[in-house]
């Protein structure tokens, strides 16, 4: 029989095992990759000319984006235990790091998500009406001021409408890297074998960029969008589930740790709440629900979005409080 | 640093002079003990573990540090700067060790070696109190000084090497 | 230039005023949200005082270390004090836990509401104090005499007092040490050596080959110097032979654990003695010129074979031939470790005499790498009248039935205490200093009907221990930081001198020992044995007559004096040991002379009864009973005891790691509070173990306010609540308290109880 006693670290957070990230954190990886699928689908339409066939996805989607970024990275700070210094992030660049390339991608891609948008004003305008949300006139009437009142803005903006390609390119390169950093943050951590697999970098850009088509997929008022977008998800859709089941065989496969990370999912703690929860009702069900919308059934557009935003949240949840579970015995 | 974990009576002095020199906080500690005990009575072995940040030669926490609050000085030695970590937490899921924890002012913190008893010439702290003499501290670069001799010369382990952090705390048989 | 006029001057002024008083609360923002870091204490930056640690009895000597502004950082040992060599264990490093503790007793108290009642007690003004303890003295010396106030003291505060009471006329005293500790042990030497072995115990473990621990769970209970000197011998590759019912930490670490069951030591010792006389593996010169009664000790053994013992002990014979000979082959460098807490099953001299018997045979008393012939400096008494004679004393009380009393016994007095003894010697009233039998003395319920049958106590502590809770005067005294003591002359190999200096200032409103005693002395008309202010003075007195200073002392903290005489025996030099016989007595003949058996033998103590464990205490490396529970550095190393339980034991009950449990003994005493448990195969499956001192119950109420150890409250069980069974060892009255036995309750019996009624 083996006994292991540990005296003088009860210390809140680390016993009996690693846990100071919770829902904060899991809350910001799911809005990372949230924001990252909506920018590559509207940057990647946009690149291929379809700007107007797919009028949300690339001229309005994005002003979702930049508030989505900012609440993220508002619960980041929030998370941060020695808050007042966090400028200390943008006073240099470490590139083994993967946070510091996180907090550079974030402030990058807000800045030029706020922009995007900015320059479509009349399509925004547009859209709310068309949605009924007058009250929001405001916002518009706002921006519409900025651009022809007021020097700075009005440079900005139409600076950006004159080279709205290389901006294209740029936020589309730095959608991918936002997209896929929130996994490989999780990853470089060789510490928690749960996480140290190099799936969960594609596997996160995956579910980032299903969770973004799902989006657009309940917001668009345009019908055929939303009927791409839904073929769109059920390819990722099958891609995340070729992924997992890879992931899984391989920590099966691997040294006696990786089978007991893996052993969370397969008869511990976290067991029902991935398979049912995540992959029953986060993605088969809507793979199902997407697939009867193809053939012509009437599915509420909302309903597998839905299943597919909570599914990925759940996901970004399981994944931050089993990985601080599975450590090195040691 | 080795540890000769036949001496080892897990008193727990290192623990407490650490934190009188360190001045850490209460409730906190920068190193801890393990009891490891095997068998079945009478057939049973124990040993105890005076554990602490190995300061490892391939650090995963510097790495994964988005400010450079964590560093590695001249000697080896991995250290936080205060004034520089923005406590996100990083580096303490960064360490198999476990051997990072968040000071209540908020960064980072964890045994540094007692680096300014090193400048002085003086070893650590739980060093120079521990009762049975069962810890050293010297210079592992060196294959002549006597703590690099004395690893050579006995049964040694470290913790987790499978985690590919090169740890430079040796567990002594 | 343009002159300042009045009304610009008052503008800028106020304006400036009112710029610093609003920079006050900001920077007590700027304060809250960017802390000013502790940087830790350089080594030439600290201020450094002399002290002697406090927190056990091994009194290492220290430093401790100030910073600028006069706080205390650290305390670390001295490098060249013999018992510490510059290394405090963890609660000498902690001890500053001591001095900082928020729940210590600060101002006299003296009660106020009827004595069976809840403890209240209101704050008071030393002389206050100090008026009700002159007025109920003198009360009890009218109605029944001086000798009817006892005093009961341990460590370094109890001298103070003891010199207080010969002075006033009582030498009614005891301290737990004796009965319940170390007498035993000490008879058992001084009837076979002449000689007792004091402390530390002066064990030549740095120089030996072979140790031999029976029970002695050195790296649980952290007697520094000899930690240290362990070390030595596993660096040296040396032989250690640990016999334990338990897996106890230096059984981890030694050559060789003998699993025996509880109780039967007496027989591997003398199994061991018949084998090392029959193979003749004893020193045979050294038996030859120093002992008397090998032959009748030869005769004696015979019987006692590995095979006899092998069926007692369940230790196989084979492994007892095996470390007979380990231990015989390494004589004279073994040591028969003499162990300190001996009270164990009421056979104890004895048992102990065996040890001090075997170490005889191995003729390692007097050699190197056995025991040393330990020195201690002579240092003079301060001039004082002659102390005045009772009518009755200690002596009296304790050895109207035990020849081999040495000490004042504790228990004793208490039994003479209770409202129905009725002879000569009664006790009525207490003075309590740096002690508390509730939990040392076992027999709660008798110690508090005799507390209770008491017309005055006083008790003098740093903390508020549940002793005083039945205090009528409760005086403060300032921790070892804050005081002055009596030098530490302990005997060693080098003689030598340690000082303790006050490092701080007593905090609040504490007074050390001798202020206390000094006050109370003077108010009883005892001027003549104080005629000096501060104790400061009798210490350089002291110093003064030996060739020393306090100022020296303050610069080195300890001083070194050269031998007078030899530490060891040389080949073939005569000897005279202290005993009847002038040899080392292997057969004792002031036992045979006092009726008790001259030569161990073994004696049967029963076996488990069904149903019930066997209670194991012990000590923790980090704690010193109830000393040190409440310190803040030491609570955190391990905030709950632990009950030790074999895994079958727990499949019995159904217990989990952790899982909270009460016990009951026999005679249906249930635990006040509940302890973790902890699943281990360190134990046997008929014992448990627990550590002593936990189980703290200690809380009063001064004006209104609870005070009370709240780190130490509540956690985990005292010993002495469950022990029932207290075999009196008849040379010396040690109290036996290793056969007493319980058993788990998983459900809060008080709980229940509340149901019934």
């Amino acid at each position: 029989m083996e006994e292991l006693f540990q005296t003088a670290r009860d210390i809140h957070g680390l016993y009996p095992h690693v846990h100071i990230w919770g829902w904060p954190i899991a809350t910001y990886l799911f809005l990372g990759g949230l924001a990252a699928g909506i920018l590559l689908f509207a940057t990647l339409y946009y690149l291929k000319g379809k700007e107007n066939d797919m009028p949300f996805t690339v001229k309005i989607a994005p002003i979702f984006t930049f508030i989505i970024i900012v609440i993220g990275l508002l619960l980041l700070v929030y998370d941060l235990h020695h808050k007042l210094y966090v400028w200390q992030l943008f006073t240099t660049f470490r590139i083994e790091s993967p946070m510091s390339w996180g907090a550079w991608t974030l402030v990058a891609v807000s800045i030029l998500s706020l922009l995007w948008p900015l320059s479509y004003v009349d399509d925004i305008e547009k859209y709310l009406h068309e949605r009924g949300w007058k009250k929001l006139d405001f916002i518009t009437k706002f921006i519409r001021d900025l651009e022809h009142n007021w020097l700075i803005p009005r440079f900005v903006i139409l600076t950006f409408r004159k080279y709205r390609t290389f901006f294209a390119w740029i936020l589309l390169f730095l959608s991918i890297i936002l997209g896929i950093y929130t996994g490989i943050l999780l990853s470089a951590f060789n510490a928690h074998p749960l996480w140290n697999n190099p799936i969960l970098g594609p596997l996160f850009l995956t579910s980032g960029v299903s969770t973004g088509s799902a989006f657009v997929m309940w917001l668009s008022n345009n019908k055929k969008e939303r009927k791409l977008m839904s073929t769109i998800d059920m390819a990722l859709i099958a891609t995340e589930l070729f992924f997992i089941i890879h992931m899984i065989m391989g920590m099966q496969a691997g040294p006696e740790v990786f089978k007991q990370a893996a052993h969370l999912f397969l008869g511990g703690e976290f067991t029902v709440l991935f398979w049912v929860v995540f992959v029953g009702f986060g993605l088969v069900l809507p793979f199902i629900l997407e697939a009867f919308e193809l053939k012509g059934f009437h599915i509420p557009p909302a309903l597998p979005a839905l299943l597919v935003l909570i599914g990925g949240f759940i996901f970004r949840v399981i994944m931050v409080y089993a990985g601080q579970m599975s450590e090195y015995p040691f | 640093m080795a540890i000769e974990v036949n001496k080892c009576v897990g008193c727990g002095d290192c623990v407490v002079a650490c934190q009188t020199e360190n001045n850490v906080p209460m409730g906190y500690s920068r190193d801890w003990i393990i009891e490891l005990a095997r068998g079945e009575y009478p057939n049973l072995f124990m040993h105890f573990e005076s554990r602490r940040c190995n300061h490892c030669e391939d650090t995963p926490c510097v790495r994964t540090c988005p400010t450079g609050a964590s560093h590695v000085i001249e000697g080896g030695i991995v250290k936080v700067t205060h004034d520089e970590c923005i406590g996100c937490g990083a580096c303490i899921e960064a360490c198999p060790y476990e051997a990072r924890y968040f000071h209540p002012d908020g960064y980072v913190d964890k045994c540094t070696f007692c680096d300014h008893r090193v400048a002085d010439g003086l070893d650590p702290a739980c060093v120079s109190v521990c009762p049975t003499t069962c810890m050293h501290f010297g210079d592992l670069d060196d294959p002549d000084s006597e703590i690099s001799q004395l690893i050579k010369s006995r049964e040694n382990y470290t913790l987790i090497p499978e985690a590919g952090t090169a740890p430079q705390i040796y567990y002594l048989k | 230039m343009n002159k300042l006029n009045r009304r610009d001057f008052i503008k800028i002024s106020g304006t400036a005023t009112a710029g610093i008083a609003m920079a006050q609360p900001l920077t007590g923002i700027w304060e809250t949200l960017f802390p000013k870091e502790k940087k830790p204490l350089l080594e030439n930056e600290a201020i450094k005082t002399p002290t002697v640690c406090e927190v056990c009895f091994w009194n290492c000597a220290g430093w401790v270390y100030k910073d600028n502004e006069g706080k205390i950082k650290k305390v670390i040992g001295n490098d060249i004090d013999p018992h510490s060599n510059g290394r405090l264990c963890p609660r000498g490093t902690g001890g500053l836990g001591m001095y900082y503790d928020e729940d210590r007793l600060k101002k006299p108290l003296i009660r106020v509401k009827g004595k069976n009642g809840k403890p209240e007690f209101k704050e008071a003004t030393w002389d206050e104090a100090f008026d009700v303890i002159v007025k109920n003295m003198k009360a009890i010396e009218k109605k029944y005499g001086k000798e009817s106030m006892a005093l009961l003291f341990h460590g370094k505060t109890g001298p103070h007092f003891e010199h207080l009471f010969k002075a006033w006329g009582s030498q009614t005293m005891g301290e737990p040490a004796g009965a319940q500790c170390l007498i035993t042990r000490e008879a058992g030497f001084i009837a076979t050596y002449g000689a007792g072995l004091a402390s530390p115990e002066p064990t030549d473990v740095r120089n030996t080959n072979c140790l031999v621990l029976i029970g002695n769970h050195i790296g649980e209970n952290m007697h520094n110097g000899h930690v240290q000197e362990v070390s030595e011998l596993i660096d040296k590759g040396g032989t250690i032979i640990t016999v334990d019912p338990r897996f106890s930490t230096m059984a981890a670490h030694s050559t060789k654990w003998l699993p025996i069951k509880p109780s039967t030591d007496l027989a591997l010792l003398l199994a061991w003695m018949n084998v090392i006389i029959n193979e003749g593996l004893y020193d045979k010169d050294y038996v030859a010129q120093y002992t008397y009664g090998f032959d009748q000790l030869k005769e004696h053994v015979q019987k006692y074979t590995p095979e006899w013992a092998e069926s007692i002990t369940t230790i196989p014979a084979g492994d007892i031939y095996e470390t007979a000979r380990m231990i015989g082959g390494a004589s004279p460098r073994v040591i028969i470790h003499p162990g300190r807490h001996t009270a164990w099953y009421g056979d104890d001299t004895q048992r102990t005499r065996a040890i001090a018997i075997l170490n005889a045979i191995l003729g390692s008393w007097g050699r190197e790498g056995g025991f040393y012939f330990p020195e201690k400096v002579k240092l003079p008494k301060e001039a004082h009248p002659p102390f005045p004679k009772p009518k009755w004393s200690w002596k009296d009380i304790s050895r109207e039935k035990h020849k081999m009393a040495i000490m004042g016994i504790t228990n004793e007095i208490i039994d003479h205490a209770l409202p129905e003894y009725k002879g000569p010697y009664k006790v009525k009233g207490m003075f309590i200093a740096a002690t508390n039998p509730l939990q040392s003395i076992p027999s709660q319920d008798k110690i508090k009907r005799a507390l209770d049958n008491q017309d005055f106590i006083v008790v003098v502590d740093t903390m508020p221990a549940e002793i005083t809770g039945y205090a009528d005067v409760v005086l403060p005294e300032a921790t070892y930081l804050e005081r002055l003591d009596h030098l530490r002359t302990a005997h060693h190999r080098q003689p030598n001198i340690a000082l303790r200096y006050p490092a701080v200032k007593p905090k609040w409103d504490s007074k050390p020992g001798w202020w206390i005693a000094r006050e109370i002395g003077i108010r009883l008309g005892l001027k003549d044995f104080y005629e000096w202010e501060d104790f400061e003075e009798v210490l350089d007195w002291q110093l003064k007559q030996v060739g020393s200073s306090i100022e020296e002392l303050k610069k080195v903290g300890v001083k070194y004096f050269p031998r007078k005489t030899p530490m060891y025996l040389k080949p073939g030099e005569e000897y005279w040991f202290n005993t009847n016989t002038g040899k080392i007595e292997l057969y004792s003949t002031d036992f045979a002379e006092w009726g008790y058996d001259p030569m161990p033998v073994y004696k049967d103590h029963g076996d488990t009864p069904p149903g019930y464990l066997r209670l194991i205490y012990g000590r923790l490396p980090m704690h010193t009973f109830g000393r040190t529970l409440n310190n803040p550095y030491l609570f955190e190393l391990q905030h709950d005891p632990l009950l030790w339980v074999h895994p079958k034991v727990a499949r019995i009950y159904g217990l989990e790691n952790g899982q909270e449990v009460w016990l009951k003994n026999p005679k249906g005493k249930v635990s006040s509070f509940p302890i973790k448990v902890r699943i281990t195969e360190r134990i046997r499956h008929d014992s448990v173990f627990m550590p002593h001192g936990f189980g703290n119950k200690g809380r009063i109420f001064v004006d209104g306010k609870k005070l009370e150890m709240h780190r130490a409250y509540g956690r985990g069980i005292l010993d002495s609540e469950m022990i029932y069974n207290i075999e009196k060892d008849p040379e010396t009255g040690g109290t036996g308290m290793r056969n007493n036995f319980v058993t788990i309750l998983t459900e809060n019996p008080h709980n229940k109880k509340d149901k019934e009624s």
